[in-house]
C-alpha cells in the first residue's frame, strides 16, 4: 500500500490555513509570466481558477467541450451558495458551517479541508457581489438568506432559482476580462483525451478539436482538472448531457488515485422518470423544501387509486396523509440532508405508498405555504421552478402537489487530492466536483457552489504556487517531446479502434444498459450480492461494447456519436470501480447505503472502527484489479457521532 | 404521434446545405422536442446514416446551448423557453415541423443545426464585466442596494446567451444581448464606475463582428 501524504498543516484547526498561507512558497511577478498553467473545465471551479491565476500573472490555457465557457453545468445549479456570514444573527459561525458539513458528510471528509472551506466561504460572497452578481436582497438593501437541508441556520445566499447561473456568469466575466488582456487563451469545443506525463510530472494534455477532429497537444508547467462529476455513469441523472469522466478517468489511468468512487449523491427532489425515451432528469431545487411539505397517502388503498388515476391528491384528507419526514425526523422535518430524504422516499415507495402512474413518486405540497404566505410570495421565491415543472409535467403545482423522486445528482467521490488539491501525480491538480475532498459521504445543499468557488478563487491560487515556485527554472515545454507524441498516438488509436468496431448497437443503447446496472445495483440501496453481480455484468457489457458498438460518421468532423462513444467507454470502466469501492465499504454512510448495515430504524450504520478512511484506488493495468490504498481520517477536533436529525 | 420533419442538413461550414425530410412515428406527447430528435437520430444511426448534429447540454433551459429555429421561430412556438423545454404535446399528430439552425452572418453554421456563437463571448470579452480582481473585497453588505434595483438587475442578468434574439431579428441585431449585460451592471453600484465605457466597448464590438442594428 502506498503511504498517502495529505500534507495537512500542523496546529489548531482554525490556524492551519492561516499558517499555511504565511509559510508557503510564492512565485515573484516576473517569474509568473514565464509559467504556463492548463485548466480543463470552465465551470465554477475552472473559470474562477483560470481567472484568478491569470490575474496573478500566470499564463493560462483554459479548455471546455461546450461552445462557450458560460455553458458549463454549474450554470444549472438552482438553490444557492452557503457562507458563514451570520447576517441573520441566528448563531452561525465558521465553526458551525464546518461542523454541519463534516456531520452532513457522515464523518468521511477531512477536518482540515472542510474547515478551510468554511473559512473562505465569506470571501466568496464578497467577491461575487463585487462582480455584479445580483443576489436576492431585503427591502433595506442587505442580502437575503434562505435555509437548506442539514442546517438549523439560514446561511444560503441565492439569486432566485438561478444561483449557479449568476455565480458562473460572474466567474465567466472575470475569465473574459483575462482573455481580453491576453492572459488566458480559451479553447472551446475542445475535449481533453489524456494527460501527458514527463518524468513523472503532469506537463500537458492531449485534446480533440471537436469541430475539425484534429488531435492536438498542449504543454504547461502544471495541469488543473476542473471537469466536474461523473453522475452520467448512471445514464439518467441531473447532469448535463455532455458531463463526463474522461479527463479524471484518464488521469486515474496515468497514476492519479481515485478517492471514494462509490460516494454518489441521489437528490431527493427531482421530477420523476416518465418514459424509456427520456434523456435526462430535472432537479427541483432543494430550496423548495423550505416551504413544501413532503407526503404520501397513509393508506395503501388511496395510493393505489391515485396510481390508477381514480383519485386526486387534493381529495386526500389531511388526516390521511403521511408527512413521513416530519414524522420520522421532527427536529429537521422536511429539511433533513439529501441522503436521508432520498432513502425515506424510496422506503415509502418500495412499501407500496408511492404515487404517480409508476408508483415511483412522492408529493411535495405547497398548499400550506400558499395559504400562509399567499401565492405571490411563493411565486417570487420559486416562480421559475414552478414554471419549469409545469412545462415538463403539464400540471400546475400551485393547484396540485408536485411529484418528485430521487435522482443521481452529484458525485462526492473524485480524484484523491492532498490539502494543496494536488493529485498523486506531481503537478496535476483536481478542483471542484472533480476531486473527492470536502463532502465526505454526502454533500449538503448549496455547498457545491461554495466548494467550486473556494477551490478556484481562494485555495488553488495559493497552493499551486508552492509547486510552481520550484519550476521557475524549467523552460517552456516543447510538445515535440516523445512523451507528447506517444500519448497523442495512444489517444488517436483509441478513437480509431472505436470507429473500426463497426458493430450493430448504438452508443446510447450501451449507455442505457450501463445505467440500468448502476441504478439497480450501485444506486440508492446496495448489497454484497448485487455489487458482485454488477462487477461481472459491467465487464461483460464492456466487452460487448468493444465488439459491437456502431459509430457513424468520420473522425475528422463534428461527430457527436464518436464523442459519446469515448465517454461511454470510460464510464464502462469507472462503473466497475464504483461497484468495487461500494463492495469493500462494509458499512452505510451518507449516500452510500449498504442494506446489510442499518440500524433497527433503517438509518445508516457506520463502522468507524474499520472504515474511517478514504479509499484511494490505484490503477494497476487494464487486466488487473485496482489496488486499494487507505488514508486514515483523524478526527482531532470534532467528536464523531451517529448522525441524528431527529 | 406521427410527424414529418424537414431538417436543414449541412455537412460543414463550407458546404451547401439543404432540407431533408424525415418521418418519425409513435412519439409520446410527453417527450421533449430534443428527446424526439434523439429518437430520430437513434433510428438514423441504426440505418447507418449520419445523425442530425445539434447543440444541447443541460436540457433544463438554462445553459443556452440548444438553438433550433422551429417553424419560423427560435425555440419554437412557446414564449420564454428554450428548445429543450419545448414538449411534443404542443404539436398535433400528423404535423410537419421545419427545423433550421440560427440564421445570422455572425453565427456561421458549423454542421446541420450547430452554429458558431463565439461572437457572443467576444462581446463580453470587449467589456461585459466589472473590472475586479480576486480578493481584497469589502464586506458584501457594505453597500446596501435597493431591492427594486437588485431585482431589475436580476431580470437583465437572467439572459442565457442562446442567441435567439439575433436569430429572431431580420437584421441579426445583438442589441438585446448587449443591453441585458449593460443594464444588469448599470443597476448596481459596483457596475456604475465603468458603465459608459462598458456600453461603448460592447456596442463597438457588435459592429465589428458584423451584427446588424
Amino acid at each position: 500500500m502506498t503511504e498517502l501524504n495529505s500534507k495537512i498543516p500542523k496546529g489548531q484547526l482554525a490556524e492551519k490555513w492561516t499558517n499555511y498561507k504565511a509559510h508557503t512558497n510564492l512565485v515573484n511577478p516576473a517569474n509568473k509570466r514565464r509559467l504556463d498553467v492548463i485548466v480543463v473545465g470552465t465551470g465554477l471551479a475552472g473559470a474562477s481558477a483560470a481567472a484568478s491565476l491569470a490575474e496573478l500573472g500566470f499564463k493560462v490555457k483554459n479548455f471546455c467541450y461546450q461552445d462557450s465557457p458560460r455553458r458549463a453545468h454549474s450554470i444549472a445549479a438552482q438553490g444557492g451558495i452557503n457562507a458563514a456570514k451570520n447576517y441573520q444573527n441566528d448563531g452561525d459561525s465558521v465553526y458551525r458551517l464546518f461542523y454541519d458539513t463534516i456531520k452532513g458528510g457522515d464523518y468521511r471528509a477531512r477536518e482540515a479541508n472542510v474547515y478551510r472551506l468554511a473559512e473562505v466561504s465569506n470571501a466568496i460572497i464578497d467577491q461575487c457581489v463585487a462582480q455584479g452578481v445580483p443576489f436576492a436582497r431585503e427591502y433595506g438593501g442587505l442580502l437575503d438568506n434562505r435555509s437548506f437541508g442539514g442546517a438549523q441556520v439560514s446561511r444560503t445566499f441565492y439569486a432566485r432559482g438561478q444561483t449557479g447561473q449568476q455565480l458562473l456568469l460572474g466567474a465567466y466575466s472575470a475569465l473574459s476580462r483575462q482573455v481580453k488582456k491576453g492572459n488566458v487563451e480559451l479553447y472551446t469545443r475542445h475535449e481533453m483525451l489524456d494527460v501527458v506525463l514527463v518524468e513523472g510530472r503532469a506537463r500537458g494534455i492531449i485534446v480533440r478539436d471537436m469541430v475539425t477532429g484534429a488531435i492536438e497537444r498542449y504543454a504547461a508547467h502544471a495541469v488543473v482538472l476542473a471537469t466536474g462529476g461523473y453522475g452520467n455513469v448512471f445514464f439518467l441523472s441531473t447532469n448535463a448531457m455532455g458531463s463526463n469522466a474522461t479527463a479524471i478517468w484518464k488521469a486515474f489511468k496515468r497514476g492519479a488515485f481515485f478517492g471514494n468512487p462509490s460516494f454518489t449523491q441521489i437528490h431527493p427532489t427531482c421530477i420523476p422518470v416518465h418514459g424509456d425515451f427520456q434523456s435526462k432528469l430535472t432537479l427541483m431545487s432543494e430550496s423548495l423544501r423550505n416551504d413544501g411539505r413532503i407526503w404520501v397517502p397513509k393508506n395503501k388503498e388511496d395510493a393505489e387509486k391515485i396510481r390508477q388515476g381514480k383519485l386526486q391528491p387534493t381529495q386526500i384528507k389531511e388526516e390521511d396523509r403521511d408527512y413521513y419526514l416530519e414524522r420520522r425526523y421532527p427536529a429537521f422535518g422536511n429539511l433533513v440532508p439529501r441522503d436521508v430524504a432520498s432513502r425515506a422516499a424510496k422506503e415509502r415507495c418500495d412499501a407500496g405508498y408511492g404515487v404517480g402512474d409508476t408508483g415511483l413518486a412522492v408529493y411535495l405540497d405547497f398548499s400550506d405555504a400558499i395559504n400562509r404566505l399567499g401565492k405571490n410570495v411563493i411565486e417570487a421565491r420559486y416562480g421559475n421552478l414552478f414554471q419549469m415543472y409545469e412545462k415538463i409535467v403539464d400540471e400546475n403545482p400551485y393547484e396540485t402537489p408536485m411529484m418528485i423522486y430521487p435522482a443521481v445528482h452529484y458525485t462526492m467521490g473524485g480524484l484523491w487530492v492532498d490539502y494543496e488539491l494536488m493529485t498523486t501525480i506531481p503537478g496535476l491538480y483536481a478542483i471542484g466536483e472533480a476531486n473527492f475532498s470536502d463532502h465526505g459521504a454526502n454533500r449538503l445543499g448549496a455547498s457545491a457552489l461554495m466548494q467550486g468557488l473556494a477551490d478556484g478563487y481562494f485555495v488553488l491560487p495559493y497552493t499551486i504556487q508552492n509547486y510552481l515556485s520550484d519550476q521557475i527554472r524549467v523552460p517552456k515545454f516543447s510538445t515535440d517531446l516523445p512523451e507528447f507524441k506517444q500519448t497523442e498516438e495512444e489517444a488517436a488509436d483509441r478513437l480509431r479502434k472505436l470507429m473500426e468496431v463497426k458493430g450493430k448497437q448504438t452508443v446510447d443503447s450501451f449507455h442505457k444498459r450501463l445505467g440500468h446496472i448502476m441504478w439497480e445495483y450501485v444506486g440508492m440501496g446496495r448489497n454484497e450480492a448485487g455489487l458482485k453481480k454488477a462487477i461481472v455484468e459491467i465487464a461483460k457489457l464492456r466487452e460487448e461494447f468493444w465488439k459491437d458498438v456502431k459509430i457513424t460518421g468520420g473522425m475528422n468532423e463534428i461527430n457527436p456519436e464518436l464523442e459519446k462513444a469515448g465517454r461511454v467507454a470510460d464510464f464502462l470502466e469507472l462503473g466497475e470501480l464504483m461497484a468495487r469501492d461500494a463492495l469493500i465499504r462494509n458499512e452505510s454512510c451518507g449516500g452510500h447505503f449498504r442494506e446489510e448495515y442499518q440500524t433497527p430504524e433503517g438509518e445508516a450504520l457506520r463502522d468507524d472502527q474499520n472504515l474511517m478512511y478514504v479509499a484511494a484506488w490505484e490503477f494497476t493495468g487494464d487486466n488487473t484489479e485496482p489496488r486499494l490504498n487507505k488514508e486514515a481520517l483523524d478526527y482531532e477536533f470534532v467528536e464523531v457521532k451517529q448522525r441524528n436529525y431527529k | 404521434m406521427d410527424l414529418t420533419l424537414k431538417i436543414w442538413r449541412q455537412k460543414n461550414a463550407t458546404s451547401k446545405g439543404k432540407f431533408v425530410t424525415y418521418k418519425v412515428n409513435g412519439i409520446s406527447p410527453n417527450s421533449s422536442f430534443l428527446e424526439m430528435m434523439d429518437i430520430l437520430n437513434e433510428s438514423l444511426v441504426v440505418k447507418g446514416e449520419d445523425p442530425v448534429a445539434f447543440d444541447h447540454d443541460c436540457r433544463e433551459g438554462i445553459c443556452g446551448a440548444c438553438s433550433m429555429y422551429i417553424n419560423g421561430r427560435p425555440h419554437g412556438p412557446d414564449k420564454a423557453i428554450t428548445t429543450c423545454q419545448l414538449h411534443m404535446r404542443r404539436f398535433k399528430d400528423g404535423d410537419t415541423i421545419v427545423i433550421e439552425p440560427w440564421r445570422a452572418r455572425p453565427f456561421p453554421v458549423l454542421k446541420d443545426l450547430i452554429v458558431d456563437r463565439t461572437a457572443f463571448d467576444k462581446i463580453i470579452q470587449a467589456g461585459g464585466y466589472i473590472s475586479v480582481n480576486t480578493g481584497g473585497i469589502p464586506d458584501a453588505n457594505a453597500i446596501p442596494i435597493p431591492r427594486a434595483n437588485a431585482e431589475l438587475s436580476m431580470d437583465a442578468a437572467a439572459c442565457i446567451g442562446c442567441g435567439a434574439c439575433v436569430a429572431a431579428c431580420k437584421n441579426a441585431s445583438a442589441m438585446l444581448f448587449v443591453s441585458a449585460k449593460v443594464s444588469q451592471f448599470e443597476r448596481l453600484p459596483e457596475g456604475k464606475p465603468e458603465a459608459a465605457e462598458r456600453g461603448q466597448a460592447t456596442v463597438a464590438e457588435i459592429d465589428r463582428l458584423g451584427f446588424g442594428n
